[in-house]
Parts: structure tokens; sequence; C-alpha cells
């Protein structure tokens, strides 16, 4: 569904990415784990084109993400994202937030669109707080509405760029259960975190990148299992993570 | 010396004070709704990508600022004459000045409180799907006005009193008003000692109203 192919991007002469290649199948979940400064936030935003790139091409189903001439506009209304620091707008309502892109971008009435953000708030426990503003919710709970407004755009694929690193210990868990439902649902998932745990229980794949490089591509339970099998880095950095 | 205040009457007020404070009003609203309005383009072509926009934005906002008003009213009203042919008359010129001056004022303001928003707001409009227009419209600017809000009030403040230096082509302001009338009944010192107390009970009424403002906003959960 999703193809990445040989994508590369520079900044200035400082290559981020390098040739990273991938393809997402309907209804996998991807987690993208590396050590900071690899590159998986910046490849995880060129697949709806917030982030551009030089070389290479991206499919979205038969849409090309690489084409100048493709309507990012509407390919970004279907492919929903998560931001680590949510980016709800603080100067609208929670329902607010869920209505604005329904009614501005794909024209539904705003009875309908609150219906459906109402929806997706009862999905993700947060009906309780429609009419709170941003600032009036904790870290976790604003990172939920987040993820309801995206999901009222009907996305085809969802992109988690580290959902929980921005949040208070106590919080991770709320996020990662709505994530994990989401997940059991069939939704097809993409998702830079380093929350391990999270990434064996749910994923399918691990992709694991270092200095704009995909080193690792495979399933979960083998990323894993055989650990011995990794590259070097990969086996540090989960050596890393892993011993705390 | 002794003063005489027996002409501080109703008839001063409707006689001297009132047209001339009207048109300070006018020139005031005139210059604050159309210097927002061209301030917000000119903030965003200052920020634009395109070099050339930016540029030129930042020309016009930077010569603005950096000429005194009172020499961009004269020239106006000398110059735009010798360029359309006729006289352009006081009042009108009073606008154009103050409307394109306070453009540029407006427009750093309006900058400041875009350039203050994180940038992963613009990505989270962009990702919803909504194009670059929508989502400085919809997220982008309501923030920054509501952000800048007090300082863009303050500066209408300024504006109000920089309505005075109209009186160097001889149009009729509020503070015109207070000189004509203490011509008039020969009163100069007592009409200027009015004219002091008035600007200040407006200015500082103004002013209180930014600080409510301000609290209020700083209260507000949304502004969070």
């Amino acid at each position: 569904m999703i193809k990445i192919a040989k994508v590369s991007k520079w900044y200035g002469s400082f290559q981020v990415l390098k040739d990273c290649t991938t393809e997402i199948a309907k209804g996998d979940v991807v987690v993208i784990c590396g050590p900071s400064g690899s590159g998986k936030s910046t490849l995880i935003k060129t697949i709806n084109a917030l982030e551009p790139f030089q070389s290479g091409e991206i499919w979205i189903g038969d849409t090309a993400v690489h084409d100048p001439r493709t309507d990012l506009p509407k390919l970004r209304s279907h492919v929903g994202m998560v931001f680590q620091n949510f980016e709800l707008f603080p100067h609208l309502s929670v329902t607010e937030n869920l209505t604005l892109a329904q009614v501005k971008v794909l024209g539904r009435s705003s009875e309908d669109a609150r219906e459906r953000g109402l929806k997706y708030l009862h999905r993700v426990g947060m009906t309780a707080h429609q009419n709170k503003y941003p600032g009036q919710l904790s870290g976790g709970q604003q990172q939920r509405v987040a993820i309801a407004r995206a999901l009222c755009m009907d996305p085809v694929v969802m992109l988690f760029d580290e959902p929980t690193s921005a949040l208070d210990p106590e919080m991770v868990g709320e996020v990662l259960e709505v994530m994990s439902t989401l997940a059991a649902e069939g939704m097809t998932m993409l998702c830079v975190t380093h929350e391990m745990g999270f990434a064996r229980r749910v994923s399918n794949r691990v992709i694991f990148m270092d200095q704009g490089a995909i080193i690792e591509d495979c399933k979960t339970d083998e990323f894993f299992r055989d650990a011995g099998e990794r590259s070097p880095r990969a086996r540090d950095f989960l050596a890393k993570i892993m011993s705390h | 010396m002794s003063l005489d205040l027996s002409f501080y009457s109703w008839q001063l007020v409707t006689d001297y004070l009132a047209k001339g404070f009207i048109f300070s009003l006018k020139l005031t609203s005139c210059a604050t709704l159309f210097g927002i309005f061209f301030g917000v383009f000119l903030a965003l072509a200052r920020i634009s990508k395109f070099k050339s926009l930016s540029r030129s934005a930042a020309t016009y906002i930077n010569t603005m600022r950096a000429v005194p008003l009172v020499m961009l009213i004269l020239w106006f009203y000398l110059l735009v004459p010798l360029f359309i042919g006729r006289p352009i008359g006081a009042e009108l010129s009073a606008y154009l000045t103050f409307s394109l001056f306070e453009a540029a004022f407006f427009a750093e303001i309006i900058r400041s409180g875009i350039q203050a928003l994180p940038r992963g707001q613009t990505m989270a409009g962009l990702a919803l799907g909504m194009t670059y227009r929508q989502t400085v419209r919809y997220v982008i600017l309501p923030q920054a006005f509501r952000h800048t809000t007090p300082i863009l009030l303050t500066q209408v403040i300024v504006l109000f009193q920089d309505t005075s230096l109209v009186y160097a082509i001889g149009a009729y302001d509020w503070l015109k008003g207070f000189e004509i009338a203490g011509k008039n009944y020969g009163r100069p010192i007592e009409a200027y000692l009015l004219a002091a107390l008035s600007y200040f009970v407006v200015c500082f009424a103004l002013s209180r109203l930014v600080l409510i403002l301000k609290n209020r906003l700083g209260m507000n959960g949304a502004s969070a």
C-alpha cells in the first residue's frame, strides 16, 4: 500500500536519508526505531510530504508523493499524523479541533463533523472533555484527542512520530493503549517510537535506522528473538534501550 | 498669572472639539483597520520563502519605520498631488499616510506573533490536509492575533496620539480644536492644559483596557 523506494534527502551537504527502501502492506503495524538523529522522524514525515526529499519515490496506493503535480493537501487529508508535541490547536476547543479539517477539507457539514468527532472522542475515552481547551488537558489526554482528530479524516494509514516521547511516564500507557486498540482493529500504522514493549506486543514489523539508512527491516519476533543475527548497531541500540 | 477656565463649556465641545475628536477617531480607526489588514499581508510576505517577496516587504517595513512620521505626512501631502496632477486634500492625505505607515508597525507585531508559534502548528494544519492558506487562516493567524492583541492595542494608543501630527498639513484634528479654541478665546494656555488632560484621560483609559484584556487572555485556559 505504501512503497518507499531509494529515498534520499540532504540538508545542504549533509545526507539525512540514505536510499531508504521499504514497503508497507495494508494492516501492517510497523515500528521504526533507532538512535536519535538516525532519520526516523524525517523518514516518516516524507511519507505525507511534510519533509521534501531530493531523490527516490514514495507511493501511497497509486498516488506518487514525489510527483510535484500531486495534490498534496488531498493526499495528506487521508494520511493521519500524530506528533510528538500533540499540536492540537490551542485556540480551539476539543470539538473544534476535531471538526475544523473535516469541514474545511472534506467539506462535511458541521453536524456530520461533530457527530463523527464525538464518535472518535468516545473511542479514545475523552467524551467528557469535549468542550475543554487543549491547555486544560494533560499531555496524555491531548495526545488521545490528537489521535481522534486524525481518525476523523478516515485515514488509510496512521503515522505516529514519537507519540509518547513528550509524555510523563504515567501517561504513556493510556496513549499506547489507544494505539494498540487501533492496531487490533486493522489500522495500517507506522510508528516511530522507543517503546520496545509496544513494538514487541503490537507491531508485526520493526525497522531499525541508523545514520539515515534502514539497517534492519524484519518481522517483529525475528527482531527480538534472534538478537545474535542482528547487525552490531541494532544490537548495541537494543542493549542500551533494554537495560533499563 | 492666573488661569481663566470660564470658557470650559459645552459650547467649547460642540463648536471646537467634537469635530476634531471625530476626525482623530476616524483617522485612528481607518489606520488601524487598513494597517492591520495590509500588515497581515506584509507580515506573511516578509516570512515568505520567496526571496523577492520577503525582500520587498522588508524594504517597505524598514523604510516606513526609519523615517519620521511627520516627514512622511508632509511628503505625501506635497508629493502625491505632483504625481496625480491635482491636490488630494489634507484629510485624505492623512488617511493614506497613516494607513501605510501603521501597516509597517502592525506587520512587525503580527510577524512576531506568527514566528512565536511552534512550527509544529503549521505542520499539524498541513498534515490534516489543509492548504497553506487555510492553515494560516484558521490555525496561525487566530493564535498570532490572540498573542499580540495587547501589543496591537498599545500601538493603537500611540497611533491615536500621533494623529496630532497632522497639524503639519493643517488638518482639523482634536488638538487643532483645542488650539483654535485657545486662540479665539484668547486663552491658549488653558486650552492646551485641557488638551493635555483630555489626551491623558483617553489614552490612560485605553491602556487600562489593554491591561484588563491582557489579564483576561492570560487567565483563559485557551491561550495556554
